[in-house]
């Protein structure tokens, strides 16, 4: 049954290698080999989930040795694969969401001709996903986090034909790139510490390691998380990962990519467990992240980009959850599976609905099109419960958990997170009721001029223009589409139920992750009851505002906040004054440093010799009888030398 | 009248032939000069010779002379060859090894 | 000669060591100083005349003779002919074209001269042997036992050295004729061709004071004309030339004629001064 887990890596592997090497051939048929290839991964996951299923919870664990990479005395580093609850958690959400979003794929991108290729990007992007979930040690997991990380820059910059979208790749890559040096930084550390790297040792070995050393590990692995998994302040580059095909955006942030980020921290869980300080950190990250993703999703008007806010905020609840330690790492994992539901199930939404809107972003340009998608509004809207955390669907068992794992962190630091958290939730309800009513609700505003809003006088005229230019003809999609809406609309439902009654989940993963019960200081139900509060304040708050009046088609110009919440709160105008130009200052004071100084020196050098050598060929004039002179001269040194040395 | 004058001598004449190599163009006298020192060598060691009492002292003065005739015939060889390649004896105009 | 072995040397020998060395290092500095290589020549065979004395002096029997022999009589033979091969009458100019090269020279010159007799004051040679006992069986007879036992090998080096020295000055002053020399005909019919020169060249010694070849003939304007000498001279630099006063000379004795003949004549025989070749001659 072990030899099955390279399986679960190779067939996407092999997928990725015959759809980007066979060529043209292959166009007709490419998309149902990746698909397969996808679905084969899956099926051979729920194999082995079947097996692991069957088995004691202490013997589930087991592990695959496929090669010894780097045989060195003293410096081991395999190619073995190990497969727990943990990895087997994230195998089945990748490679089952990963298959749903294959699928879904064929539709999507039908009319483009570059489809084969997109789909052996999709299976290099699950392989390199599956590769980090599996691998047995950390470098072996660097690995996949680097193969994720081009995958993922392939995908983004996968209509490079745009400008932006070229730009957007380049800038996911680089800013993942800040992540990557945390990775290999925290893996030196490990081999300078423990001496290896796989996963056991390591983690064995934390009890007996001083808290400064795990510490630096600890942050490390955390700005690794934080490039991979798009938390502040390494989060610039997930809004502008829109860029790539909304299948993508699905994938990325659903299935792999920022999820890989929780993942290590949930791995690395000894390591953090013995750092408090990092752990703090880390929920510091998770926080500001959390609030941060939700007052940008408020602004955007981008259908897109709102739902990367979410994921941006969502993403932050789990390295919240996951800061809190044993307490919280199940919830964050759990929150991650539910996530992974319903964030491809509305990212998928939103594909479809560009797919019937010429592919329109922007939501004031929607309204209406439930009459028209009726498929897509509702699998999009039972994600869109299940995220703002309606009682009885996913996202309400897993959220409200980590809220209250959040205030039984005690102290002072407990009311400050869970406040934070409960806040998050009160944000979340409402820009995605926002989304919601934007696009399902209110008038057409599709429709040309006339039917949208004659009291707007300041129109764009680029706007109009583009409006008057092709009127779409909203559409459901075809049920390539919708099937793996549905699916996934049924898991936004019912996953967190099934995962909480009886605390299934606690103990599916606690024989990895270990698991504590917190003790809030206020109980659960009030917790519950306050987290639903919010939830409908939220609510409220966006029906007030977008739901009783009509939605103008040109964005207002709003107040300062939401002004900077558009420019994503300003994260890419404090990178460019921070980063850019002081990089640029920097490059520039070293310019001149190496011109006057560096330079300096050698050409002084340069032009002292040639002064020098300039007198001193003077003496070379060609005339014997002046080098006589010097020979007699010489010979008279010569003489004094010898007659003071017998003198002394 | 100590013999010891007889090396004041050659010091002398050894010096101003030197000096003459130096300051005269003319390759000839310039070759003259060397004789000069030459002989003011030849004049030490006859001299060292009585010092010590034995005859080591002509004998090296002896080859001396020997050497000194064979450097001037082909030193003069070689003047008269230059002399009729440039029509000059002039030691500073064969200074072509001047950049 | 057992005086010789003394500790000092007697009075006749000093008198004559500060005689005669006064005019060996007179001869020295002429021979540095002196503007004619022909006359350093002359002076250098004084000293070296004067050399030989001391040898003699010094009971070196054998290296005296020797010296004026060979040096004397050999040596500064050889120079004499190289110096008349090159041209007797050219002299030197003293003036310095280096910079600097004389007084370096000067003060090395004397720097080093101050420091050797530095070093022989230095040294204690206030006690020497003679050569009494060396010379007992004979100079000459001591030399050759020495010679030929001790520095046997040596010599037998020197005798090597001197035949690959005439070897040498063969090979370097040797000029193998590489075509036949061509006859009068051909060089007659040569100058044709040319049409530079048709007739024989112009016979020098007009105003004939000296041996006529080396001056060159005047032209009808009054200028020498160098075609005049033949080309070893010029080559030499040897060419004398009619001197500024010979042609005012001859410029009064036209006068003083005219005076005589009471005739005027307002054609202008002068020359404008014309000499100046002479210091020409050191190239």
């Amino acid at each position: 049954m072990e030899n099955l887990i390279a399986l679960l890596v190779a067939a996407p592997l092999l997928g990725a290698a015959v759809l980007l090497c066979g060529g043209r051939r292959l166009d007709a048929v490419g998309h149902l080999i990746g698909t397969a290839l996808a679905a084969a991964s899956f099926v051979i996951g729920v194999v082995l989930f079947a097996d692991m299923v069957g088995k004691d919870a202490e013997h589930r664990e087991m592990g695959q040795h496929l090669f010894s990479w780097i045989p060195v005395e003293g410096f081991q580093a395999d190619v073995a694969f190990q497969l727990d609850q943990l990895s087997m958690t994230f195998v089945l959400l990748i490679t089952g969401v990963g298959s749903l979003i294959h699928v879904y794929s064929i539709g999507y991108m039908e009319h483009d001709e570059r489809r084969r290729r997109f789909f052996g990007y999709l299976n290099l992007f699950l392989a390199a996903m599956l590769l980090l979930v599996l691998a047995d040690n950390y470098l072996l997991l660097y690995v996949g986090w680097e193969g994720v990380g081009l995958a993922s820059y392939l995908l983004i910059g996968f209509w490079q034909h745009k400008p932006s979208a070229a730009t957007a790749a380049k800038k996911a890559f680089l800013v993942n790139r800040v992540g990557d040096v945390g990775l290999s930084i925290a893996i030196m550390l490990m081999f300078t510490t423990f001496g290896t790297f796989a996963f056991g040792p390591v983690l064995e070995a934390t009890g007996e390691t001083g808290e400064g050393k795990l510490t630096a590990i600890a942050l490390m692995l955390l700005l690794a998380a934080c490039g991979k998994s798009a938390q502040v302040p390494l989060q610039s580059w997930l809004g502008d990962a829109m860029e790539g095909p909304t299948p993508v955006s699905a994938l990325i942030h659903a299935a792999t990519m920022v999820t890989a980020g929780v993942y290590l921290i949930v791995r690395s869980a000894d390591i953090f467990n013995g750092s408090p300080d990092a752990q703090l950190v880390t929920t510091v990250v998770g926080a500001v992240t959390l609030l941060f993703g939700a007052i940008v999703g408020c602004a955007k008007d981008d259908i897109k980009k709102a739902l990367a806010g979410s994921t941006m905020s969502q993403i932050g609840y789990m390295v919240l959850a996951a800061g809190l330690g044993p307490i919280g790492y199940v919830f964050a994992i759990m929150h991650l599976v539910t996530h992974g539901f319903f964030k491809a199930g509305l990212f998928l939404g939103a594909g479809s609905v560009m797919h019937g809107m010429n592919d329109e972003v922007d939501m004031r340009k929607y309204g209406g099109l439930r009459k028209y998608m009726p498929v897509t509004f509702v699998t999009f809207g039972l994600g869109y419960l299940a995220i703002i955390g309606f009682p009885g669907l996913s996202g309400f068992f897993s959220k409200d958990k980590i809220i209250e794992a959040a205030f039984a962190k005690g102290g002072t630091e407990g009311w400050i997170l869970g406040s934070v958290a409960l806040l998050g939730a009160a944000i979340t309800a409402y820009y995605m009721t926002r989304v919601m009513l934007m696009t399902f609700f209110g008038e057409e505003r599709w429709r040309s001029r006339p039917t949208a809003s004659p009291a707007e006088p300041s129109v764009e005229p680029a706007a109009e223009h583009h409006g008057e230019h092709a009127e779409p003809h909203p559409h459901e999609s075809p049920r390539v589409m919708t099937i793996p809406m549905i699916v996934l609309a049924v898991g936004s439902v019912f996953g967190g139920a099934y995962f909480s009654l009886g605390d299934r989940f606690i103990h599916w993963l606690e024989p990895v992750t270990e698991h504590a019960h917190g003790h809030p200081p206020i109980s659960a139900l009030t917790v519950t009851a306050a987290t639903v509060a919010v939830m409908v304040i939220g609510v409220g708050l966006a029906w007030l505002q977008y739901g009783r009046g009509p939605v103008p088609v040109a964005a207002p110009r709003g107040s300062l906040l939401t002004r900077a919440a558009r420019r994503d709160l300003l994260q890419d105008d404090f990178n460019h004054v921070v980063l850019v130009r002081g990089g640029e200052h920097l490059t520039r004071s070293l310019v001149y440093v190496d011109h006057t100084l560096v330079d300096g020196v050698v050409n002084g050098t340069a032009a002292t010799m040639g002064g020098l050598s300039g007198r001193l060929r003077r003496v070379q004039n060609g005339y014997a009888r002046s080098y006589a002179v010097s020979m007699f001269g010489g010979a008279a040194i010569l003489i004094a030398v010898t007659l003071l040395m017998r003198a002394v | 009248m100590n013999p010891v004058n007889y090396l004041y001598l050659a010091s002398l004449l050894f010096t101003i032939g030197a000096t003459g190599v130096l300051i005269r163009r003319n390759a000839i006298v310039v070759f003259m000069c060397v004789e000069l020192m030459l002989n003011a060598c030849n004049l030490a060691l006859v001299a060292f010779s009585r010092m010590h009492g034995n005859l080591d002292g002509q004998i090296i003065a002896f080859f001396t002379m020997v050497v000194a005739a064979a450097e001037v015939v082909v030193g003069l060889a070689i003047i008269v060859s230059l002399f009729r390649s440039r029509h000059s004896a002039s030691v500073d105009d064969a200074s072509l090894m001047k950049l | 000669m057992s005086a010789l072995a003394a500790y000092t040397t007697s009075t006749g020998e000093a008198f004559q060591f500060w005689v005669l060395g006064t005019v060996a290092v007179i001869g020295a500095l002429c021979t540095v100083f002196m503007k004619r290589a022909v006359h350093s020549a002359l002076c250098l065979a004084g000293t070296m005349i004067i050399l030989a004395v001391f040898y003699l002096a010094n009971g070196a029997y054998f290296l005296g003779v020797v010296q004026i022999v060979v040096y004397t009589g050999a040596i500064m033979m050889l120079f004499l002919f190289v110096v008349m091969l090159v041209g007797v009458t050219a002299a030197d100019s003293l003036k310095e074209t280096i910079k600097g090269q004389r007084w370096l020279a000067l003060l090395c010159g004397l720097g080093f001269g101050i420091l050797l007799v530095a070093g022989i004051g230095n040294a204690s040679l206030t006690e020497f042997n003679g050569l009494g006992q060396a010379n007992a069986g004979g100079n000459v007879e001591g030399l050759a036992a020495l010679i030929f036992t001790d520095y046997v090998f040596a010599f037998e080096l020197t005798g090597a050295l001197l035949i690959t020295a005439a070897v040498g000055a063969m090979v370097l002053t040797h000029r193998e004729r590489t075509e036949r020399a061509k006859t009068q005909r051909e060089l007659a019919e040569e100058r044709v061709r040319e049409g530079k020169h048709l007739p024989p060249l112009p016979a020098p010694g007009v105003y004939a004071r000296h041996n006529a070849v080396d001056i060159a003939g005047l032209l009808p304007d009054g200028t020498p004309s160098e075609l005049t000498v033949s080309k070893t001279l010029r080559d030499r630099g040897q060419v004398r030339d009619v001197s500024t006063e010979a042609l005012n000379d001859l410029k009064a004795l036209e006068q003083r004629a005219e005076d005589r003949l009471e005739r005027t004549n307002s054609g202008n025989s002068g020359n404008s001064g014309n000499g100046g070749k002479s210091g020409e001659a050191s190239k």
